[in-house]
């Protein structure tokens, strides 16, 4: 995996397949930036969202600190903790067996598999979040994962609650086989109904993002949002260049490249994302409220039950009313929209938590 | 792992049929027979009418993934198959079944063309996978595959897949979200090529073989997990007699195609929607896991035993 994404020597080597255990020990107390080599010190480095004071290089985040720039603060509630990978293949490679590799992974990364799935506020917006951890092997997409999120976005599709994925994966786990491959099809079908719903899935990609999650996922979004330079692509670069024998083209596969291609929705730095992410959501809930309390939709309004009594509707109330306000300083006239199949507020939640 | 069939090698061999019981490497050479039937083949037997829809109305026309109208087992379906060629002039303009976004994007095109007059689809899985290639990623390879599979998934028609060869991971996938997965006896369905595996996995190609055996890719093992709905007996390998064995596909697409009617009666307004959920349901269910129980104080069970 590792030499499969070091490319140029420009970007960040893969450590999940790296020996040392923790990436904050001591002697990481400084940081080379591997884009401009200026060393950095790590405390500095963390503080500033993992950004390069210097030439904005966006280091990689591990999931917990994606989750804690991304959510407000203590609002986030983590979903299906206690699900576990499997081995159904009795795999073993060159490497030994795969249950040794989790073991392994799991006591050098922390986590119990590669995505944290979870509930949480972005600026006051109820949102699902499902959130890739690269160093637990690579965030390849086996059951464990696609279950989380099949699950997260049926807790989202019940709630009426926006799903925001953030991908950084090597792409379909090779250790579970065609169950790995499955979860592309599972993961797609999920967000299928979430999309019947009519409930928004964003996306972000962040670096690196290829293979099986490119191609299922990650890319299926109402939105899609990308790190600054962050490498997205469905084949990797040394497969690539091998199979042609072709010279990839300056800056092939980063996130300003599919841009240009119109493969993206915007690229987003890390202090813009939250604010966003802040502006998207205000116009899904705008226009959501806005359907919901449209008068020729008020006869049925009873049926959802009685909205003042939930505390975190003020804010759906509220944008209610800017979105309002704003068709009027356009001058425009907004077309009337479908009614949504799913009748419940932004603030209801599926079950579980 | 072991061979279900040990009778299949009692008939002379020849250099491609291999002797003694038959491992997974083996049949992936079987499934990559240029003599195997592809989906031309089986369309030239099975379809009556067929016609054939090009392109995907923004850049161009994919020649490894075909697709059409056509009347198989009596009704009219959409077909679509990666389509490989028999020669090396053949393969190279059909890009040996390598497909590129346009062939996805055609593909997504003709299945909602399936969903908007209610035909059934029929597909033919038969590629190494998809086109890793510089223009392949500058028009979305990715993004082209993952719209195929949402297409599928929230398709309101029944569709029926027939693996017939090589299952190249997500380039297979794309045309196979379906109500029925059929496979013949050796074909494979792999997440990656044994090589790639092999090459990343055990940093050596030439492992391939003790790959495509690790990673359970054969029709047998693939039934035995529940993912594959169907078997297609090989008596004899494909490539030696082609019309049986397109005859053999033919019938069983027919009789899933029929039973699926039944099922599903078209003309049910809740056909599409139960259609949708059922075929969610068999999606959601593949994978595996252990999920513990949360101890009422301290560490769930299963970190504390670390
Ligand atoms: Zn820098």
């Amino acid at each position: 995996m590792r030499s499969f994404f070091h490319r140029q020597g420009k970007f960040q080597p893969v450590s999940a397949d790296d020996e040392r255990a923790d990436q904050q020990i001591p002697d990481d107390l400084w940081v080379k930036c591997p884009d401009c080599k200026e060393l950095l010190y790590s405390k500095e480095l963390r503080r500033n969202a993992r950004v390069c004071p210097r030439c904005d290089h966006h280091f990689r985040l591990r999931a917990r600190e994606r989750v804690f720039l991304l959510a407000d603060d203590g609002s986030f509630i983590e979903w299906d903790t206690e699900l576990r990978p499997e081995d159904p293949l009795d795999f073993v490679d060159g490497g030994g067996p795969y249950t040794d590799k989790l073991r392994r992974t799991r006591t050098k990364s922390g986590e119990t598999e590669a995505l944290v799935t979870g509930r949480a506020t972005v600026g006051g917006h109820p949102v699902g979040l499902a959130v890739c951890d690269f160093d637990f092997l690579g965030a390849s997409m086996g059951s464990v994962f696609g279950e989380k999120l099949a699950r997260a976005a049926e807790r989202c599709t019940k709630g009426g609650m926006p799903l925001l994925t953030v991908s950084a994966s090597g792409g379909a786990r090779m250790h579970e086989g065609i169950f790995s491959l499955m979860q592309m099809a599972k993961t797609v079908a999920a967000l299928a109904r979430l999309g019947r719903a009519g409930v928004p899935h964003l996306a972000l990609l962040t670096d690196p993002c290829y293979g099986g999650v490119t191609a299922s996922y990650a890319t299926v979004a109402d939105v899609v949002l990308a790190e600054p330079k962050a490498l997205i692509g469905f084949a990797g670069p040394r497969v690539i260049e091998q199979i042609t024998k072709q010279k990839l083209p300056e800056g092939f596969q980063t996130a300003e490249f599919l841009l240009e291609h119109g493969m993206v929705d915007l690229i987003v730095t890390r202090p813009a994302l939250r604010a966003t992410l802040c502006s998207l959501l205000g116009h899904y809930a705008g226009a959501r409220a806005h359907r919901d309390l449209a008068p020729s939709d008020r006869d049925g309004a009873d049926d959802r039950g009685a909205p003042s009594s939930d505390p975190d509707l003020g804010h759906l109330v509220a944008a209610a009313a800017g979105v309002a306000a704003g068709y009027g300083a356009n001058g425009s006239v907004a077309e009337p929209l479908p009614v949504p199949t799913v009748a419940v507020g932004w603030a209801a939640d599926g079950p579980g938590r | 792992m072991s061979s279900s069939r040990a009778d299949v090698t009692t008939a002379s061999p020849t250099p491609s049929r291999p002797t003694g019981p038959i491992s997974a490497w083996d049949r992936v050479k079987l499934a990559r027979n240029p003599a195997r039937p592809h989906t031309l083949d089986y369309l030239a037997e099975l379809a009556r009418d067929f016609v054939e829809l090009h392109g995907d109305r923004s850049f161009g026309d994919d020649p490894a993934l075909v697709g059409g109208l056509a009347q198989v087992g009596g009704r009219t379906v959409l077909v679509l198959g990666h389509q490989k060629g028999t020669n090396t002039k053949e393969n190279i303009a059909r890009n040996f079944g390598m497909v590129r976004p346009e062939g996805y994007r055609k593909a997504e095109r003709l299945l909602r063309h399936a969903g908007k007059f209610g035909l059934p689809v029929v597909t033919f899985i038969d590629t190494p996978g998809a086109e890793p290639g510089i223009g392949s990623e500058e028009r979305g390879q990715g993004t082209a595959i993952a719209e195929s599979l949402l297409t599928m998934a929230d398709l309101g028609v029944p569709i029926v897949a027939a693996v017939v060869g090589e299952g190249g991971s997500g380039g297979a996938l794309a045309i196979g979200v379906a109500d029925r997965i059929l496979m013949l006896e050796n074909a494979v369905y792999a997440v990656a090529s044994p090589e790639a595996c092999a090459a990343i996995l055990w940093k050596d190609a030439t492992k391939a073989p003790e790959a495509a055996e690790t990673m359970r890719i054969t029709a047998a093992e693939l039934a035995r997990f529940g993912i594959v709905d169907e078997v297609i007996p090989e008596p004899v390998p494909a490539h030696e007699r082609p019309r049986e064995t397109i005859l053999a596909v033919g019938a069983a697409i027919t009789a899933h195609l029929d039973a699926l009617d039944a099922r599903y009666p078209p003309a049910d307004p809740a056909t599409p929607d139960r259609l949708r959920a059922d075929r969610y349901a068999k999606f959601r269910r593949i994978g595996t896991w252990r999920e513990s129980v949360r101890r009422e104080r301290g560490l769930p069970v299963e970190l504390a035993a670390i």
